[in-house]
């Protein structure tokens, strides 16, 4: 009787991690970049693990009860079974390589960047957003974290005339165009820091002292919340921000509204006012 | 040198007599095992109160030191994670502080991985199992040996220590990394960092010297006829752990040493130029990228460190409870000693998305999925060894059962996180908290549950109490699935790990909050299973039912000494002479299901044994 309810239990578990898993509110948000990709990937791996998890748990279930402890039955005695062995390896490794290979595909893609993509800078600061666009030379100017101070709080190296022109997003939300390729740049001032959207599906950490990089298109107009997702102190949690992507009209109005290094210089040495570097949150 | 050399040929000399004497005797020579190598070992004995109960030097008595140790402290890492679900299920009730609480998930995770199962696998069970399974007096070194454990007590109260100073212990999480480990946004960014560092290297100076110990036992110790290819599968999980953890934690002890140089001294191995607390800091060239790959280079081989004596224990329980020999022993070994060696190179697949060059992904991920196959395999020959069995649902069986359901899901998504692609989106999410807790905190704690009621008369003399054994295994086991399992679809969701409070946010559907309350209550019922389990042990040391000989009916050499529990020494006035493995269940021919280690060919002659 007890190895028919164990059995049954094993099974039960099975069903309930299938049913769990169709009928349970919680699945990934809608992707709204083109890492599409990523969602196939992880449904790929998902069906090939998912029939492996299954598989085996049957298997054990029907073993519990068919296989229970008599007291004359005898336990065949075969120490090895080499041609078993040989064909589960290798259907094993064809299962891997199915997996492994789309893979590596996406991965290519994700790493390669496209040559028309938009340089758009996060900076990454204890504990919050900060974004640089290049100006219209296309070009962002030089940085360096020592070089960061209230007057000049990206660190833009003064010398370099690309920096000049560079759009400056010191507060506020990032905003995007539909449809069209972004390069971000990643920069921390301090700690560790990664800039992750949901919707998005792209991470990198950021990592002060390198600048890193991650590229996507976003493919619908939307609101969409940044969070940080690598632990950089106990303001980690709150460290949100905000990106909307917009269609080309709204886009460039917005970038219009955005002031300019120059400009940022300027004012801060007239009102001589102290932006301050670093905000802790309330 | 020169001496020993004369020994060995001294002794190859006597191998040949002793082979010849027996040729010509009645048992025709099929009984023949090797000679000794060695004279037997002299043996510390004690004679005080103290070298027998505080500073023993048997390592029996020594595994368990460890094993209550370690025990007593994975508990304290429990007590943190009920206070952490309890915050994230009830952010209203203001239960905990965000610094508290990143201290509580640091110093849980730390606890859980280093002082409660590295040490309780090779510390505790290495100490108990090896020189008895290996038929040894003791471990090669007894003193060393001893000095291990009070190294490993007097890292577990550095530890503790960090509590009580000012700032309180470190909250960097259990991966410490810089810069933000020793900068001051980060809670017990001075003091409690720098004990966290120093416990972690008394900790590795330690477990070097036990580690040393295991490993020459193993080697030099074993007794006549014990091969290597017939050790029990324990033992050759807990030997390939150890070497990989000789190899581990040096990465992780210059980790250790440079970030203390950084934090106290000012140095810049890891710390580059930066900012904090709007002021600019005096470091400058370090690489945070360095510490990380330091970090790993332990951590990934960590892991299995922790796995592979479990995969060890698992197939012996599995092997003895089904009554059947374990499935392609040869297999397994190898799968062991393949999945030891390939973990040294698969560390950066914790660092896909860290910013180091995106180019390491192809080549990390694909080692990464080729290390699944040795552990498939592994997977296989457990099921296959119960097909065909003649399976006794023991306590140690059903937790080996449940072992195998939780760490085939939690491999499997390892899988999903191995694959570069597949990790981008899934990384610092609950998935993957849900995916370790699955495979390197559940699965091995479930081993360690199967293996205390396998082992528990072993060390006793009286049985665990089955009816509380039982209550204590069903919550576990369908308590943690029930924790873990749901866990994952909230990291689909991209609910990111390591934060205190998650909010309403505009993607996370208020229904996930639910969702943690729900699992925060399962984790709570499961913790107080635990209560149960704790009672059993103590209730049933004293009180529990007398335990016959080798009540399992098991053929390895621990349950063959001459008293249980086993005395000073092991094996009384001869040590054991090995004929066979210890999976010879239902031989054809033979009259019982088994066949201990120790029976000679010549006293089971009718049965067919295919390997020995
Ligand atoms: C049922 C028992 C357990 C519960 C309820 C539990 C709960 C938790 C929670 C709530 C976190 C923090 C998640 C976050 O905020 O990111 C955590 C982290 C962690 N746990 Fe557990 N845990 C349990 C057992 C274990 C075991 C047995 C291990 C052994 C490997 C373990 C290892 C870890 C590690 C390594 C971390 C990561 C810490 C970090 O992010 O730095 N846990 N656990
Ligand atoms: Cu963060
Ligand atoms: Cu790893």
């Amino acid at each position: 009787m007890f190895p028919l309810i164990v059995a049954h239990i094993f099974v039960l578990i099975i069903v309930a991690s299938v049913a769990f898993h169709f009928w349970s509110p919680w699945w990934w948000t809608p992707v709204a970049s083109n890492w599409g990709g990523m969602d196939d990937t992880i449904l790929l791996t998902f069906w090939v693990t998912g029939a492996v998890f299954i598989a085996v748990c049957l298997f054990m279930a029907y073993c519990i009860w068919r296989y229970r402890y008599q007291k004359d039955r005898k336990a065949e005695y075969k120490p090895e079974d080499k041609k078993l062995e040989f064909h589960l390896t290798w259907l094993t490794t064809l299962g891997v390589i199915v997996m492994l290979a789309p893979g590596l595909v996406v991965w290519h893609k994700y790493v390669t960047v496209p040559e028309d993509a938009l340089n758009v800078e996060v900076v990454a600061y204890q504990w919050g957003w900060k974004y640089r666009l290049p100006g219209e030379d296309d070009i962002l100017g030089k940085t360096e974290i020592k070089f960061i101070s209230d007057e000049n709080p990206f660190g833009l190296n003064l010398k370099d005339p690309n920096g000049k022109d560079d759009i400056l997003v010191d507060s506020g939300d990032l905003h995007l165009q539909i449809d069209k390729p972004v390069k971000f740049l990643l920069r921390s001032i301090d700690v560790l820091h990664n800039f992750y959207v949901p919707q998005f599906r792209g991470k990198m950490d950021m990592v002060p002292g390198h600048v890193t990089y991650y590229w996507l298109t976003p493919i619908r107009t939307g609101d969409f919340e940044v969070l940080c997702a690598e632990f950089c102190g106990v303001g980690h949690y709150a460290m949100r921000g905000r990106v909307i992507v917009d269609d080309e009209k709204n886009y460039n109005q917005w970038l219009a509204q955005q002031i300019t290094f120059e400009k940022m210089l300027a004012q801060n040495k007239i009102d001589n006012k102290s932006l301050k570097l670093v905000k802790n949150i309330e | 040198m020169s001496d020993e050399f004369e020994h060995k040929i001294e002794t190859k000399a006597d191998t040949i007599a002793d082979a010849g004497s027996v040729t010509s005797g009645s048992t025709a020579g099929i009984d023949y095992v090797p000679a000794h190598e060695r004279p037997d070992q002299e043996l510390y004995h004690s004679h005080s109160w103290w070298t027998t109960y505080v500073f023993s030097q048997d390592a029996k008595y020594i595994g368990i030191q460890y094993a209550l140790t370690a025990i007593g402290t994975g508990l304290i890492g429990l007590v943190l994670s009920w206070m952490m679900r309890l915050q994230l299920a009830f952010p209203g009730l203001g239960i905990l502080e965000p610094s508290s609480y990143y201290q509580f998930i640091t110093m849980h995770g730390m606890i859980m991985v280093i002082y409660l199962l590295t040490a309780l696998f090779l510390g505790g069970f290495g100490n108990l199992l090896i020189p008895l399974m290996c038929g040894a007096r003791d471990m090669a070194f007894p003193y060393v040996n001893m000095i291990s454990y009070w190294a490993f007590l007097l890292a577990v109260i550095i530890l503790l220590a960090s509590f009580f100073v000012p700032g309180g212990p470190t909250g960097a999480g259990w991966t410490l990394y810089p810069p933000q480990a020793i900068t001051s946004g980060t809670p017990g960014s001075s003091a409690g960092i720098v004990l966290m560092l120093i416990s972690l290297c008394v900790f590795v100076a330690g477990f070097t010297m036990g580690g040393l110990n295991y490993i020459i036992t193993m080697l030099q110790s074993r007794a006549r006829g014990m091969t290597l290819m017939r050790l029990p599968l324990t033992c050759w999980g807990i030997f390939t752990a150890t070497v990989l953890a000789l190899l581990a934690f040096p990465a992780l002890l210059v980790g250790c040493i440079m970030m203390t140089l950084d934090s106290l001294l000012g140095t810049s191995f890891f710390m580059p130029a930066m900012i904090s607390m709007g002021e600019h800091l005096s470091y400058d060239g370090g690489s945070p990228l360095l510490f990380q790959h330091l970090f790993w280079f332990f951590g990934h081989p960590e892991v299995y460190i922790i796995a592979l004596p479990a995969f060890g224990i698992i197939s012996d329980l599995i092997s003895v409870h089904a009554r059947k020999n374990i499935f392609g022993y040869r297999m397994m070994v190898w799968a062991i000693v393949g999945i030891g060696a390939l973990s040294f190179f698969v560390w950066a697949h914790h660092m896909y998305v860290s910013g180091m060059t995106p180019w390491f992904g192809y080549f990390f991920a694909t080692t990464t999925l080729i290390i699944a196959v040795p552990t498939a395999i592994k997977v296989y020959n457990w099921v296959l060894t119960l097909w065909r069995g003649n399976i006794q649902l023991t306590l140690p069986m059903l937790f080996s059962l449940a072992f195998i359901v939780t760490f085939v899901n939690g491999g499997l998504t390892g899988i999903f996180l191995g694959n570069v692609t597949v990790d981008v989106p899934l990384s610092d999410t609950y998935f993957v908290v849900a995916h370790f807790h699955m495979v390197m905190g559940i699965a091995p704690i479930l081993v360690v549950f199967g293996a205390i009621y396998h082992w528990f008369p072993l060390i006793t003399g009286r049985m665990l109490n089955e009816g509380m054994g039982r209550i204590h295994f069903w919550i576990t086991f369908l308590g943690s699935y029930a924790i873990y399992f749901p866990m994952h679809y909230q990291g689909f969701v991209g609910v990111p790990r390591r934060y205190f409070e998650i909010y309403d946010s505009p993607y996370i559907a208020t229904s996930t909050l639910h969702l943690n309350v729900f699992i925060t209550i399962a984790a709570l019922i499961v913790g107080a299973a635990q209560l149960v389990f704790l009672f059993n042990l103590i209730y049933s040391a004293r009180a529990g039912e007398k335990s016959e000989k080798n009540p399992w009916k098991a053929n390895s050499l621990e349950w063959l000494t001459p008293e249980m529990p086993p005395g000073h020494g092991n094996f009384g006035k001869e040590l054991p002479v090995v004929y066979r493995w210890a999976y010879d269940f239902n031989v054809p021919g033979a009259d019982k299901d088994y066949i201990p280690q120790t029976v000679p060919p010549s006293e089971v002659r009718s049965a067919k044994v295919e390997k020995t």
